[in-house]
């Protein structure tokens, strides 16, 4: 079938086949010499750039569109996520990021929060790399409420005009950031593995992993602004932190409680309670090829050994060895450890780029064709219930040497 | 009630290669399949339909061969299918895709005031996760992201949702609404074999295109978007390994050595 949007001057084609390999989707293929389109094409219009002659077009109606002066938009801007008064590690390490951006522009980076009363003294937010800090206090905002921080931060976005902001792609960023988005008919990059300053223009080079990883992406909001981007936790490294004296400017916001549509009934503390898997140094995580739940009581083991987490990839949570929000991966946790250790997991792309950033990968599977093998350090070919009892054996006597 | 499950056709990423000669995606032989968090979508709606009567209407937008999804969903339960397809639809980010979609939830819905729309948390070839929220501020009404259970009670819609991973908040408000449901929400239905006859045989798939839909055209497709695609790549691998092999008392000994050096012990 012909593919809508995209068209081929058949008779202007020279059969070059440039833009077969241009594709990455198997979107373009060759009948009869001539490029022909097919159901693949997601029009992210690669082939178009390569074609020698030109004679491959993207359907574009003219329609009249507002064009926004984005001269009047200055400025880097962080919005802090919190725990009910806890910085979250997401927000020093978007600060970071958001530090180099900010230089490469030449602009400030400011440090929006909405909250109450915090652990920490909110200068530490200047520490890592903001230069004002913006606080909406209130005791409403002493937890995250979806609406809230709608209505808040957009309006904020809307009087100041920042040129980028960058929000933790975490439960909270993904549940407010998509409807400020909307709102201020702004451009949103979910997930992005990388930024950086286009040269010659001020644009947001966005790049982030797509079908599954399998693809990067590099994405630009070109005619438009602010440019918004998610960043998943652990993707970037805060900054080494510096003295400075820093700005902090409070905003009241009138708070209406009685207009909000959605009403928090209860909270139900859940009886398991483990750290954070973002937050920790050490993970222990098992696959399916850990065999069954009574083998899982070996990955807990040797993360004990090992003072550290038990992590999963998604098999081992949907067989219910455990629980969900130990999930690494694409649709779980994104980690980056200072030591990670896959049992039993094969590897998919999708597992990997929930822990690719860690700093030193070891493998533990029976399959020695397995792509984890591809995204460790060091790999061990061999059967884990045999291997990881005599490593925590092994751990255990090099503690008690000392 | 009318409920709308809105639903998307995607390819069956989990089973694609990389061809380690081009370095572009193996494509053959990929099914396209019902993105599988907008399997646990039409699951909750039908569960819906069942405890308390409604209409669900499963609605997709994309390239005519996306009927598919919307025939799978008819076949679970779903009363009917609306397509959106149109080439100028094509090439949209999410805002416009969420803007496309209320058009044709509007029309869906012919002025009805009570109505429940769910989604799938995420998509497995975007995975944005911001379709939903995105529509429920196209459509002005309240949204409630990755709901793991869900009830109706007196027009209300009581979720339980997860920011933390040791607490859960239970989150309750009136219709209209949006939830976006996730995997562990529920275990979706198999298609039975009446099922799928009623899909073919009783049911219809509505196309809408363009002209069928009030709908600006400034906020459509490859126009309508704010962010494009600027370049693709194949990502490179990263590390290099080194493997361990020999008896297990060897391999052993070598990984306490290396942990002890990290001052991992």
């Amino acid at each position: 079938m012909v593919k809508m949007g995209i068209i081929i001057d058949k008779d202007a084609c020279t059969g070059c086949e440039n833009c077969v390999s241009a594709c990455n989707f198997g979107g373009v293929v060759m009948v009869d010499e001539v490029a022909q389109i097919t159901e693949n094409c997601n029009l992210c219009g690669a082939c178009v750039k390569e074609c020698p002659v030109g004679c491959i077009k993207i359907e574009k109606e003219d329609v009249e569109t507002v064009k926004i002066d984005k001269s009047q938009y200055r400025g880097v801007w962080v919005i802090g996520e919190h725990v009910k008064g806890v910085i979250r590690g997401i927000t020093y390490q978007l600060l970071g990021k958001g530090r180099e951006l900010a230089d490469a522009l030449d602009v400030s980076l400011i440090a929006v929060v909405l909250g109450n009363e915090f652990q920490e003294e909110l200068e530490e937010l200047g520490y890592n790399g903001a230069d004002e800090i913006i606080l909406v206090k209130s005791p409403v905002l002493q937890e995250y409420n979806s609406e809230l921080y709608v209505n808040i931060t957009t309006e904020l976005i809307g009087k100041h005009k920042p040129e980028i902001v960058l929000i933790g792609a975490t439960p909270i960023g993904r549940d407010f950031a998509p409807r400020v988005s909307k709102r201020l008919d702004a451009g949103l990059t979910a997930d992005c593995t990388g930024l950086e300053i286009e040269e010659g223009s001020r644009n947001l080079l966005q790049t982030r992993p797509t079908f599954g990883g399998n693809i990067m992406a590099i994405i630009k909001t070109p005619d438009s602004r602010p440019q918004m981007a998610t960043v998943r936790a652990n993707t970037f490294k805060p900054m080494s932190k510096r003295a400075i004296d820093v700005k902090l400017t409070k905003v009241d916001y009138d708070i209406d409680q009685g207009v909000l549509a959605t009403k928090k009934v209860k909270t139900i503390k859940k009886e398991r309670s483990h750290v954070n898997i973002e937050e920790a140094s050490v993970i222990v995580s098992g696959g399916r090829g850990v065999g069954c739940e009574e083998n899982f009581k070996l990955i807990e083991e040797l993360a004990n050994a090992l003072n550290g987490e038990v992590g999963g990839s998604r098999m081992a949570c949907d067989l219910n060895w455990i629980d969900p929000s130990c999930q690494v991966g694409q649709t779980g946790k994104t980690v980056a450890p200072q030591l990670y250790m896959a049992c039993g997991i094969s590897g998919a792309i999708q597992h990997k780029v929930g822990m690719q950033n860690s700093d030193f990968v070891i493998a533990i599977n029976k399959n020695p064709d397995a792509p984890i093998f591809d995204a460790c350090n060091v790999g061990v070919v061999g059967n884990l219930e045999k291997i990881i009892p005599a490593l925590i054996k092994e751990i255990k006597s090099l503690k008690s040497e000392g | 009630m009318k409920i709308i499950v809105c639903i998307k056709q995607v390819p069956g990423i989990t089973e694609v290669k990389i061809d380690p000669k081009t370095r572009t995606l193996i494509r053959e032989g990929i099914p396209s399949i019902l993105n599988p968090m907008d399997k646990n979508a039409v699951e909750l709606a039908l569960s819906f339909k069942d405890e308390h009567g409604a209409e669900v209407i499963a609605l997709s937008m994309g390239p005519p061969q996306a009927r598919d999804v919307l025939i799978e969903a008819m076949a679970m339960g779903a009363d009917g299918g609306y397509l959106l397809t149109d080439k100028q639809f094509a090439g949209a980010d999410t805002l416009a895709t969420s803007y496309t979609l209320s058009c044709g939830i509007k029309k869906i819905l012919d002025g009805a005031s009570e109505y429940l729309v769910i989604c799938g948390g995420q998509a497995i070839d975007g995975d944005t996760a911001q379709v939903g929220p995105e529509l429920a501020e196209e459509l002005g009404i309240p949204s409630i992201t990755n709901v793991q259970k869900a009830t109706l009670r007196d027009g209300k819609i009581i979720t339980e949702r997860a920011l933390e991973d040791n607490e859960i908040n239970v989150l309750e408000t009136g219709l209209p609404a949006l939830i976006t449901v996730l995997r562990e929400t529920n275990k979706p239905r198999f298609a039975t074999l009446q099922g799928i006859q009623d899909a073919f045989e009783k049911k219809e798939v509505v196309s809408l295109a363009l002209n069928d839909l009030q709908i600006d055209k400034s906020k459509i497709g490859l126009t309508g978007s704010r962010t494009q695609v600027w370049k693709v790549f194949v990502p490179e691998k990263k590390k290099e390994s080194v493997i361990l092999t020999g008896p297990v008392d060897e391999v052993v000994k070598k990984l306490g050595r290396i942990l002890k050096e990290k001052g991992l012990i």
